[in-house]
């Protein structure tokens, strides 16, 4: 009896979470498939009356929106691609080394972490300026990672700290170096904190917008959360577009999440050492 | 095939000395175990014989070369780790490959090698499992087939039954052993069990506070101790000291403890001149306290209450009273004496140990 009514509210609790985060992400759905007179209707129905994909067919003929798709996979995939590498490879000096500056170092990581990161598009787009990088893929890419590596290092950090030492240690009496040890012991003992590092990389250069901004000039080098906001604009702002264009760009993300689960389950150095 | 020197190596953390003067040789083909209380510097011995930690002083050979800058994977030794440290994200087989597959050797050799080592531990049926899926004394063999594979030059050993519980303990023991005799290889062994050190070794290192105490064959440490810590250490029941002062009456010798005269022959403490009328230590062993009348030396025998018994079977532990606070332990074939009761004993002479109170050396 009161397991059941224990249920009862998980489940209830569960159903509520799932509509809260769900609800928006159907209106707009429901936005996006609405003829264009009836845009701005105060309908709440989920499937509005006269139903059409125009807005979606308009999205892909009349904008560069499968460029803006395309610059931003790109992007986001160069981003996580180098910012995990780097993170992984600095985390384990920060986790194993023992050098002059280690726990300073760390620190001023976290520090970098509390400040606004609206403080830093001026900086970020002076060095980028100088790096004659303005309007370029590599230009995004060097900020992208850049700003997010101290928190994945400190992610990786934490997780190396959980693996015995004497992995490595058995690695190397078996005839590895360092690097091998690396990369044939604790890279593979680390998925599930390299996924989370990827995919908080992924899911930041995917959705970031200020440095865009500020970076990329041209259209047909924007990325789609530039793409979107040039629909709302000038003298209309083309709501069925917009929302059609929000629909499509959540698929890469959904299916990065779904497919990398499987690699966060953890507990995979259970059972290497002691009984 | 090898030999291990260690020349004056010494350890230091910063302040911490932790091994002072390490000079030890051990022979190509000896098991050699290294045994002391915890913390005395044993696993850190091992570890700069291995590779992982740094030399501060001294030097280390492995057969003639040195290894003092050499990196682990260049040493040619196998490592049995305390808490295993199997690779928990490849199977059982590819633990055992892993060091030959970085030695790129080829295919069938690696399978031969394998299957070779899982036959000698009876690992065959567990080839495709994972660490988390074995048993503490499965990962075990495992660890141990991991170094088997190698055909190292030497087999380093840190502990690596204490994780077992006592029966498996004992099977794995004598597991040992047999794979020493088909091996034949050097092997290191460290522990902080005299039990296990007196039963594997061919040559055996006491060491403690990160000094070594003594090295010998484990009858030599057991019958010769050269010092208090080596005669305490060796052994069960612990060895009986007695603390008191030589004294010599007519052609006699004795040791004067409060109201007691225990009798020293001359052959046993032969050094006796110097040190009538000076305080020593005798030590004798449980096993030497001769309680049998037809084997006692009935002419000086002493007398003792017995305090306490413990049965063990077949065995027995009598704690003999000499003193209002003083105990001895004797062990005998089951007497069943009741506890109260007045017995004679005596010393087994042969066995007697006899040190300085101020250095703890055996001066016999
Ligand atoms: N990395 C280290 N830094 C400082 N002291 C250490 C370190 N490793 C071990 N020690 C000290 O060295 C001593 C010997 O340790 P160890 O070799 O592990 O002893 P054992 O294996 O005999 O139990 C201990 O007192 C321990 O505290
Ligand atoms: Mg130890």
């Amino acid at each position: 009896m009161k397991t059941k009514v224990k249920y009862f509210f998980i489940h209830l609790f569960i159903v509520m979470a799932v509509i809260i985060t769900t609800y928006p992400l159907l209106r707009i759905f429901s936005v996006s498939i609405r003829p264009g007179d009836r845009i701005i209707s105060t309908d709440l129905s989920l499937i509005p009356d006269g139903a059409t994909f125009i807005s979606y067919i308009k999205l892909f003929k009349e904008t560069f929106f499968i460029k803006w798709i395309f610059n931003s996979l790109l992007i986001t995939f160069a981003t996580s691609f180098i910012g995990v590498t780097l993170a992984s490879t600095a985390a384990y000096a920060f986790s194993r080394y023992n050098f002059t500056g280690k726990k300073w170092g760390l620190s001023a990581l976290l520090l970098t972490q509390m400040i606004p990161a609206g403080m830093l598009i001026l900086p970020l787009y002076l060095m980028i300026m100088k790096l004659n990088l303005i309007n370029t893929y590599l230009g995004m890419v060097i900020a992208y990672s850049v700003s997010s590596l101290p928190f994945s290092i400190w992610i990786l950090k934490g997780y190396y700290d959980t693996i015995p030492k004497s992995l490595e240690e058995a690695a190397m009496v078996d005839g590895a170096n360092e690097i091998t040890a690396f990369y044939k012991v604790i890279l593979p003992l680390s998925t599930p904190a390299l996924s989370i590092a990827f995919l908080f990389n992924f899911t930041m250069a995917w959705n970031e917008y200020l440095v865009a901004r500020v970076v990329l000039y041209h259209p047909q080098n924007y990325t789609w959360t530039l793409g979107l906001f040039e629909l709302q604009g000038q003298f209309i702002t083309q709501w069925g577009m917009f929302a059609a264009g929000s629909i499509l760009i959540t698929i890469p993300v959904l299916l990065i999440f779904l497919y990398s689960s499987k690699w966060l389950i953890s507990g995979l150095t259970l059972g290497s050492v002691k009984g | 095939m090898a030999e291990v020197k260690f020349i004056n190596v010494t350890k230091s953390y910063g302040e911490n000395v932790i091994l002072k003067n390490i000079n030890l040789e051990i022979k190509d083909g000896e098991f050699a175990v290294i045994v002391g209380p915890s913390g005395c510097g044993k696993t850190t011995l091992l570890r700069m014989l291995a590779g992982l930690e740094e030399i501060t002083g001294g030097e280390i050979y492995i057969n003639s070369t040195k290894v003092n800058d050499l990196p682990p994977s260049k040493r040619e030794i196998a490592m049995v780790f305390q808490d295993y440290a199997l690779y928990p994200h490849m199977t059982v087989k590819e633990n055992m490959s892993f060091a030959l597959k970085l030695k790129k050797l080829d295919k069938n050799e690696i399978e031969k090698r394998v299957t070779e080592a899982a036959n000698i531990l009876q690992l065959n049926h567990l080839l495709n499992r994972m660490p988390k899926q074995l048993s503490g004394g499965q990962r075990q063999r495992v660890a141990i087939g991991r170094a088997i594979v190698r055909h190292p030059k030497v087999f380093l050993f840190d502990e690596p039954l204490s994780n077992l519980d006592a029966k498996l303990r004992e099977e794995m023991r004598i597991e040992l052993l047999k794979l020493y005799q088909k091996l034949s290889t050097t092997m290191i062994y460290v522990t902080h069990d005299q039990i296990e050190a007196m039963t594997l070794a061919s040559k055996i290192i006491i060491m403690n506070k990160g000094v070594i105490q003594q090295i010998g064959t484990p009858i030599e440490v057991y019958s010769k101790p050269q010092n208090i810590f080596v005669a305490s250490f060796i052994g069960t029941p612990t060895m009986n000291f007695i603390k008191g002062k030589i004294i010599a009456e007519g052609d006699k010798i004795y040791l004067e403890f409060e109201k007691n005269k225990f009798f020293i022959p001359a052959f046993s403490f032969t050094d006796y001149q110097n040190y009538i009328n000076k305080e020593v230590i005798i030590g004798i062993r449980p096993d030497d306290i001769i309680l049998d009348e037809s084997k006692m030396d009935k002419e000086n025998a002493n007398k003792a209450k017995v305090d306490v018994v413990e049965l063990l079977g077949a065995r027995e532990n009598i704690y003999l009273k000499i003193s209002e606070t003083k105990n001895i332990c004797a062990t005998t074939n089951s007497l069943k004496i009741p506890p109260q009761t007045e017995i004679k004993f005596s010393f087994n002479y042969l066995n007697l140990h006899i040190f300085d109170p101020e250095t703890e050396k055996r001066i016999n």
